[in-house]
């Protein structure tokens, strides 16, 4: 077991009161393992995985529960320890690399940074590993390209850039937030396959945030729904996809429009926006938004339960 | 390279033409500034004034007297006051240069060196103690106008607490030429610098912890934490840097500015016989050569400190390279 | 009398470049062709999808068509009408039937004002309502879109990024245009609320005979609002075709690579669909390459791609392509 999660709940005290922006989330990731986690705005996926990197840096912010990586419990964890790990076993890729890599430097300095800070190898040893690594993530002129800066290059190989940077000191996990949102289609698929082999070469697990349905199926093993700071459903791919349990599951999948085969006249939409973290319904978050909510949703939050493939759902817990 | 400083060498000599043609047109188009009756004295007779019109050249057309007076500025170099005809006005620019120098270099070194560490203790502090402290401080400094500051420095220093040990080292008001005496120089010019320094500390200060703030937001330092930096090395190596960009463009400003004469008020109060001063008296005497000449200078230094700046941006900033 | 057929908009080897740099500066001025002999035809309500990836030149075309950008080159026609460089003034009565709806609903719209006001103002600015009228015609523009009636006191920032397009859309909508042009609409929205925004233009454009052209980087959301696809890339248009027709055989190597790309949710453990991942990078449209623009990628390109440029040309009824070897797959 790479990482285990136990009701982890984030909140932040704001001038409007305060918000939960976690409230009870747990999940276990083995290694090699991908995990996906999906959600939309105000769901909770990023959040969640910046309390595990520890980088939730807002003192405002209270964290509760348990997030423990092989074995060792990170929450209240002091700085230094937690430094140590982050960039070196656990290891974060951002959504935007327009804005991801310092401008003032080369990419090469920006990867032998962490590399020498991780590893305290000279400067010289270091390079070489950049060189190793830009050429892994496909740069066609590895030894060029170190002494580039960020914005000579373009958004797909700044994406590689920041994976050379997130693998540099073989992280036994790796956290992807939105990795491909910001790129084009062909651009997102050339770093699909690339989070793919490299999966497979270094064995890393991933949990790969992402509000893309296709991406995740593309990629994860195990896929968790999130709305509104909880876990609705969660269970393998094939599971998920195919035999989406919870009413907001099925209903965003059904909101995406196809690809192939016949248009639908119109789209199976989700009424309503996802709710302020601020004001959220009495129950079930999801009920108003809900199309076979009834007695029972108003009354209490349902819980996701044990089961591998489970859905946090009064209506799949009473079939 | 190469191209870049001719590029700025045109403009250099582009900005000095507008503004030597400006300032001389203004000058006499400004009522009452006819330079023969200041000559001539009061209650001169018509013959009088004629005879100085024609001695000066003022009854040439103006586009003759405007180049007669650049080709003695820059060609012979024997331009003279209206005020005083053996006065020659390019040697006491020359003079005053020195001591503007002096003043402005030493005042910015140490404005430069504390408002940097003030804006990093108090950025890295953010809403301590200590930073509300410096920063209440820093608005002190900026509250406090340079020729009241510099007249109670004075009087600290040179009259009521003369006599104490901690300013009795403290010299008589003047300036010392530097190759002269390298020590006199030096202390005659400390509490100067205090004074004119302590303004620019306030706002530098200010600005730069702002910008480090603002950086420090950047998805790029999330990135610098993700990477198991220490917080001090995140705020040196990644957000420093380019905090720096607006704290550089400030300087040159204002660095340009001081140099180029706005250092006045300073130089009056310590009876410095800088630049300021001299562009101050030439202008209550409607001293047209000397006004000109000042002029000239000031406007050189700008350009020149503005390719500094321009020059120092690309060093902080690989984005303004071009390839 | 209107003849259904005669095009609502019509680009004749259209072009748009940009300068940038002055002789002074290093590299001394230098071109962006961002649009580049771009010849397309608009039937009134249809909704042509522009597709392609950043840099294609979609948006600045689209800025073109409703005349917010100058025209380089080419001409420009609205109903059979030549406007490529017709003055402001000589426009303002087409602005009407001319509008645009803009990514970033929060951007677009001033953040001081009710968004009653703001949807009213194209009314005071261009209609000759008053103001009874005008209100009444806010409030119906509201119901059209699907906000309620005591939404008009409300400011922009009080709203959902959904409940800000719906804004956008009645202000676009409220001077009853033919032509809407969308850049990006949904693409700031989440996955939920753009179902809901996409089913709602779709019952606009049929209550209002509107006719769109949809810019979107979402290849699945263009094919569902589109009956017609242009795929852009480096400033022209390499294919173009019915949308269904263009998804499911595509024929120019790019407009493959480009939907084979697209991640779809696979029910079935281990169906990966065929996909061409394509190397290199756009390369810039201050020197784009000679002959075919998309050569240096293309997989399956001979010397005569590298020399000589391919027309948009029609391939089969109703598909166009720019390609020396249009194969079918």
């Amino acid at each position: 077991m790479i990482l285990s999660v136990r009701d982890l709940k984030v909140s932040f005290r704001t001038h409007d009161g305060p918000v939960r922006a976690i409230d009870g989330v747990s999940f276990d990731l083995e290694e090699s393992e991908i995990l996906g986690v999906v959600g939309e705005s105000g769901s909770g996926k990023t959040v969640s995985l910046l309390a595990v990197m520890g980088l939730i840096t807002d003192p405002n912010a209270t964290i509760e529960g348990s997030i423990r990586y092989k074995g060792r419990e990170l929450v209240g964890l002091p700085p230094r320890e937690l430094r140590r790990l982050r960039g070196n076993e656990i290891a974060m890729i951002f959504q935007d690399p327009m804005t991801a890599l310092t401008p003032v430097y080369t990419i090469g300095w920006q990867i032998a940074e962490q590399i020498r800070v991780h590893r305290g190898v000279s400067k010289a040893k270091a390079m070489e590993r950049v060189e190793e690594l830009l050429a892994e993530v496909n740069f066609p002129n590895p030894h060029e390209a170190m002494s580039r800066y960020p914005h000579q290059l373009s958004g797909g190989m700044r994406q590689r850039a920041v994976i050379a940077m997130a693998l540099s000191c073989d992280p036994a996990l790796l956290v992807a937030d939105e990795p491909t949102t910001a790129l084009d289609v062909t651009v997102q698929a050339g770093i699909l396959d690339l989070v793919r082999r490299l999966r497979a070469k270094h064995r890393s697990a991933v949990v790969l945030i992402t509000h893309d349905m296709g991406v995740v199926s593309e990629l994860a093993d195990r896929v968790m729904v999130m709305y509104a700071g909880r876990v609705v459903e969660r269970g393998t791919r094939t599971e998920l996809f195919s035999d989406p349990r919870h009413p907001y599951t099925s209903a965003l999948l059904g909101s995406i429009p196809p690809l192939t085969g016949q248009k639908p006249r119109r789209l199976p939409a989700i009424p309503g926006s996802p709710p302020s973290l601020l004001r959220l319904p009495q129950g079930c978050a999801f009920g108003p938004r809900c199309p076979v909510r009834y007695g029972p949703c108003e009354a209490g939050k349902p819980g996701l339960g044990k089961d591998a493939h489970a859905a946090a759902c009064f209506r799949v817990a009473q079939a | 390279m190469l191209y870049a400083i001719l590029r700025r060498f045109g403009q250099m000599l582009f900005v000095m033409f507008g503004i030597s043609v400006i300032v001389f047109l203004i000058f006499f188009a400004t009522p009452g500034a006819d330079p023969a009756a200041r000559i001539a004295g009061r209650n001169a007779s018509p013959e009088v004034l004629a005879a100085v019109r024609h001695s000066f050249g003022f009854d040439q057309p103006l586009y003759v007297q405007y180049t007669r007076m650049m080709e003695k500025i820059f060609v012979t170099g024997d331009l003279t006051s209206f005020v005083n005809r053996g006065w020659k006005v390019v040697p006491a620019v020359m003079d005053s240069i020195p001591v503007t120098l002096s003043l402005v270099f030493g005042a910015a070194v140490l404005w430069v060196v504390v408002s940097i560490i003030i804006g990093i203790v108090a950025a890295a502090t953010r809403d301590s103690w200590l930073d509300k402290l410096l920063m209440a401080l820093g608005l002190l400094g900026i509250s406090m106008p340079v020729y009241w500051l510099g007249e109670v420095m004075n009087l600290i220093t040179q009259s009521r607490h003369h006599d104490k040990w901690v300013f009795s080292w403290v010299p008589p008001l003047g300036y010392k030429n530097f190759s002269d005496d390298p020590k006199g120089w030096f202390l005659t010019l400390v509490i100067p610098w205090i004074t004119l320094a302590i303004l620019y500390i306030g706002i530098y200060g200010r600005v730069l912890r702002a910008a480090i703030i603002e950086s420090m937001q950047e998805d790029y330092i999330r990135t610098a934490r993700a990477k198991g930096l220490s917080e001090t090395r995140i705020l040196f190596r990644h957000a420093l840097r380019t905090s720096l960009i607006a704290f550089v463009t400030l300087f040159g400003l204002d660095f340009g500015a001081l140099v180029g004469g706005s250092a006045l008020l300073t130089e009056v109060v310590f009876g410095l016989h800088g630049i300021g001063k001299l562009t101050y008296d030439a202008l209550q005497n409607l001293d047209l050569p000397m006004i000109m000449a000042t002029v000239m200078y000031a406007s050189m230094f700008v350009v020149v400190a503005n390719a500094v700046v321009d020059f120092v941006y690309i060093l902080l900033d690989p984005r303004l390279r071009t390839s | 009398m209107i003849d259904i057929d005669r095009p609502i908009l019509e680009t004749r080897s259209l072009a748009k470049r940009f300068s940038i740099g002055t002789r002074f500066s290093a590299e001394g001025r230098r071109t962006i062709h961002a649009v580049d002999n771009v010849s397309l035809i608009v039937r009134r309500g249809e909704t042509v999808g522009l597709v392609g990836e950043s840099g294609c030149g979609k948006s600045t075309l689209a800025r073109c068509l409703v005349r917010l950008y100058d025209i380089t080159d080419g001409k420009l026609l609205f109903e059979g009408d030549d406007i490529t460089s017709k003055s402001l003034s000589e426009l303002r009565p087409l602005r009407r039937r001319l509008q645009m709806v803009f990514q970033d609903p929060s951007a677009s719209l001033n953040p001081r004002r009710r968004v009653g006001d703001l949807v009213a103002e194209p009314l005071r600015i261009h209609g000759r309502l008053s103001s009874p009228e005008i209100t009444a015609r806010v409030a119906e523009l509201f119901e059209l879109v699907g906000l309620l009636p005591d939404h008009v006191m409300r400011y922009p920032h009080e709203f959902s990024g959904g409940q800000r397009q719906r804004v956008g859309i009645a202000r676009a909508i409220a001077l009853n245009p033919d032509l809407v042009v969308l850049d990006e609409p949904v693409s700031a929205l989440d996955v939920s609320v753009q179902a809901q925004i996409v089913n709602l233009l779709a019952d606009l454009q049929e209550k209002l005979k509107l006719t769109y052209i949809f810019i979107a980087h979402d290849l699945s959301v263009v094919r569902q609002v589109s009956t017609r696809i242009a795929v852009m890339y480096l400033g022209s248009i390499v294919e173009e075709g019915p949308a269904e027709e263009v998804f499911a055989t595509p024929v120019h190597p790019y407009s493959q690579a480009l939907i084979s790309a697209v991640p779809v949710v696979e029910t079935t453990p281990s169906g990966t669909r065929k996909r061409i991942i394509l190397t290199g990078d756009v390369p810039s449209p201050l020197k784009p390459p000679l002959g075919c623009r998309f050569h240096p990628r293309c997989p399956i390109a001979v010397d005569r791609c590298r020399s000589e440029r391919p027309e948009l040309k029609e391939h089969r009824p109703g598909r166009k392509v720019a390609c020396h070897f249009p194969t079918l797959s």
